[in-house]
């Protein structure tokens, strides 16, 4: 059970996880909901905006930030399975509103508020041991927003040290961006690619059966090509790691 | 100005990233001076590293907030230590006063220690244009003279050629016989350069930094070229950016403990010169005459920016290139300009324009790692985001280049964003159509291992060119909460639309 008593949180559940990765927001939720968090999800929400704010539009950016600080007019907790949507939320909305003092301050009582997965449980709830079984190695791909703008560097590892059977295995140059970046992997291919290759040779090397994040966007990013060159290599996201029993 | 190629810089980088040679000099600079960075840094704790940056840049802050007051205090130092400041808005403004010094005290030749503001600038064809021999004196920099090329790192010029290129340049331009091991050709150059230094009228020299309160040139260098340059010729003229001064010697110790070890590992590099206006009535050697260039080429407008300003913290270290996931796949010179890497991202739009250099702020992943290994703490992937915005948004048609189609994705993507009902429906057609698909020749879906292999529709094609794609769930997660999961507890709908 959780160390810090939370009664509720509502689930920012990302659009990548909505329409691609669902099973991802299922052991979200039901990580949480067996630790004793309520969850709720606004039906409204789609997309934080960081595409359109990561490619220079604001303006479409902003209207999706509205949205979201509009569907998130709570006093709950976020919590959000992705480092990059959290940095968005907790910290680019401040650059985003910066000429609005009114959105303004509700961007900042959300940031207030927002937590990527693992550093809700592990910062907020206080659990490192979700009571997960997980068979077989695993290795930990730290994703750039998560690590650099959440400055979420342990926690995953934490959690993941804390699953029965899972063995951590060590990536090479963890640390070093996979090359997905957005639409930065379509605008510069070539580039995106090589960065991807070294990306891929790292997993391959580090022995370990599967490769675990806590983003989707990297992950979609490298399973594309793990598929391709070492198919029996897997990825999944920590919440599904963390929602395991076998 | 030197010659701007930034335009270029998907195609040249699709040539760079493809050169064994350069791939193999970059492995080097991820290893060799990253990995001595981050040793250096453990060495001193990364805790007191914290302090020194923080404190260096918030001297930094406090110099540009008040440029005007530290640029006259310095021109009045420099003054009452003998020397001249001379202020030149452009590159054009700095060769002509260059030029008119070496012209008006008949200089035949000139030794020049590093200066990278010399190569924005493009000085030595200028001076060659009234008849002055120019030498390159740092062996990198010589290198690249002699091959007729451009640096392609801030620190080491000539990163990108082997010691066997070096080696037959120098038998073909020197003629020399082909040398083997690198020891072999520092001495040859030395030879050549040491002759220089004897013959020259003039040494040109950059500056590290400038301490406003003395009217102090500084420059940090590890092969005694500067101190030759510095001294020898009758005729020293330092030129740099006007951002380059600092308040007081004692602001100068951080940035000593910061600048080398950031660049290149070392504690301290082998020399750190410090002069001060030309040689005193008791002094046995040094230049009779010392002039100091101020360059501002653009960068007033950066500091007019507050999105822009902190770039000209920037100590030019090199550390955000060699941690750079871009810059270690296709080199400096893709970047098609002086400054390549994450700050040459930032500084070449600044000075050579916008919509001129609009792919550099776009080729980034924004990763950050650039701000992590920054000694100042320049938050370059911010100020690549506020370019992009210009790209995209500015009212200026000399800075908005963004398509149409581009502007028209972004309209329609916040639009259907802004309609979840719609999005579902989508959604729905979408996952209903893909697998039908995919059965059909000619078809713009392959199925690849559990995905999608080839798509041929616009953007999703250049993805699945490396790497496959995931087939849309049966159900989104809104159709999952709704249907279960918002009737707890947790239903049992475990393997829809994961990965594997």
């Amino acid at each position: 059970m959780a160390e810090n008593q939370v009664t509720g949180v509502s689930l920012f559940a990302t659009c990548i996880v909505d329409q691609l990765f669902p099973q991802v927001g299922v052991s979200v939720v039901r990580v949480l909901r067996n630790l004793g968090v309520q969850v709720d999800f606004p039906l409204d929400q789609t997309c934080c905006g960081q595409p359109l704010y990561n490619t220079g539009f604001n303006s479409q950016a902003k209207q999706l930030g509205q949205r979201v600080l509009r569907s998130f007019k709570n006093n709950r907790y976020v919590v959000v399975p992705s480092g990059s949507c959290a940095a968005m939320m907790r910290h680019f909305y401040l650059d985003l509103f910066r000429d609005d003092p009114e959105l303004l301050e509700q961007a900042q009582e959300l940031a207030s508020r927002v937590y990527e997965f693992s550093q809700f449980l592990v910062r907020v709830l206080g659990v490192e041991d979700v009571g997960a079984a997980f068979q077989g190695s695993a290795t930990y791909h730290p994703s750039c927003h998560l690590l650099r703008e959440m400055e979420v560097r342990e926690e995953p590892q934490k959690l993941l040290g804390r699953v029965s059977g899972l063995e951590l295995k060590d990536l090479p140059q963890a640390e070093t961006c996979c090359g997905f970046g957005g639409a930065f992997s379509v605008k510069f291919p070539h580039i995106s690619e090589g960065m991807l290759a070294d990306k891929v040779a790292n997993v391959a090397a580090s022995g370990a059966e599967t490769l675990v994040s806590c983003d989707m966007g990297c992950l979609m990013h490298i399973d594309g090509a793990l598929r391709r060159q070492f198919p029996a290599i897997r990825s999944t996201h920590l919440a599904q790691v963390l929602d395991s029993q076998s | 100005m030197a010659e701007i190629k930034t335009q270029e810089f998907f195609s040249a980088s699709q040539v760079s990233i493809q050169d064994p040679v350069l791939r193999q000099a970059l492995i080097r600079v991820g290893t060799g001076f990253d990995g001595s960075r981050l040793h250096a840094i453990q060495e001193v704790t990364p805790e007191l590293w914290e302090e020194w940056r923080e404190q260096a840049r918030q001297i930094k802050v406090h110099t540009l907030d008040h440029l005007d007051y530290y640029l006259d205090l310095l021109e009045q130092n420099v003054a009452r230590a003998g020397g001249q400041v001379h202020f030149a808005t452009d590159a054009a403004q700095a060769n002509a006063i260059v030029a008119h010094l070496a012209q008006s005290r008949g200089v035949k030749i000139a030794t020049k220690s590093k200066s990278m503001v010399s190569e924005e600038l493009s000085l030595n064809p200028v001076l060659e244009s009234v008849g002055v021999d120019v030498f390159e004196t740092d062996l990198g920099e010589y290198i690249i003279q002699l091959a007729d090329e451009t640096p392609s790192h801030l620190v080491a010029p000539a990163l990108h050629k082997t010691k066997e290129q070096v080696a037959e340049l120098f038998s073909e331009k020197l003629g020399l016989p082909h040398l083997e091991n690198i020891e072999d050709m520092a001495r040859a150059a030395r030879e050549v350069l040491r002759q220089k230094f004897l013959q020259a009228d003039m040494g040109i020299s950059g500056a590290n930094f400038l301490v406003a309160e003395t009217g102090t040139l500084v420059i940090i260098t590890n092969e005694g070229n500067g101190r030759l340059c510095t001294s020898a010729p009758r005729l020293h003229v330092g030129i740099t950016g006007m951002e380059k001064v600092i308040p007081s010697l004692q602001d100068l110790a951080v940035f000593l403990r910061l600048l080398p070890r950031s660049a290149t590992g070392q504690r301290i590099s082998s020399y750190v010169s410090m002069i001060t206006g030309p040689r005193r009535i008791a002094d046995e050697d040094g230049p009779e005459e010392f002039h100091l260039v101020l360059v501002d080429n653009g960068r007033s407008k950066m500091l007019a920016d507050p999105d822009l300003r902190e770039a000209l913290y920037c100590i030019r270290c090199g550390a955000c290139l060699n941690i750079c996931p871009v810059y270690k796949k296709v080199g400096g010179h893709a970047y098609g300009w002086v400054y390549p890497g994450p700050i040459g991202a930032v500084v070449t739009p600044s000075l050579v324009g916008l919509k001129m250099a609009q792919d550099l702020p776009q080729a980034s992943s924004l990763c950050g790692a650039c701000r992590e290994a920054c000694p100042v703490k320049i938050n370059i992937p911010r100020m690549l985001l506020h370019l992009r915005n210009g790209l995209a948004e500015s009212p200026d048609p000399q800075e908005k280049a963004a398509t149409k189609s581009a502007g028209l994705l972004a309209k329609g993507y916040a639009w259907i964003m802004q309609h979840p009902a719609l999005l579902g429906l989508s959604h729905r057609a979408a996952r209903t159509l893909q697998k039908p698909l995919m059965l059909i020749p000619f078809s713009p879906l392959t199925k690849g291992g559990s995905g999608l292999g080839k798509v041929r529709l616009p953007l999703l094609s250049l993805w699945t060119q490396s790497k496959d794609l995931p087939l849309l769930p049966p159900r989104t997660f809104h159709e999952i909460w709704r249907q279960e999961l918002s009737k707890a507890p947790a239903g049992d709908s475990k393997n829809e639309g994961s990965l594997r």
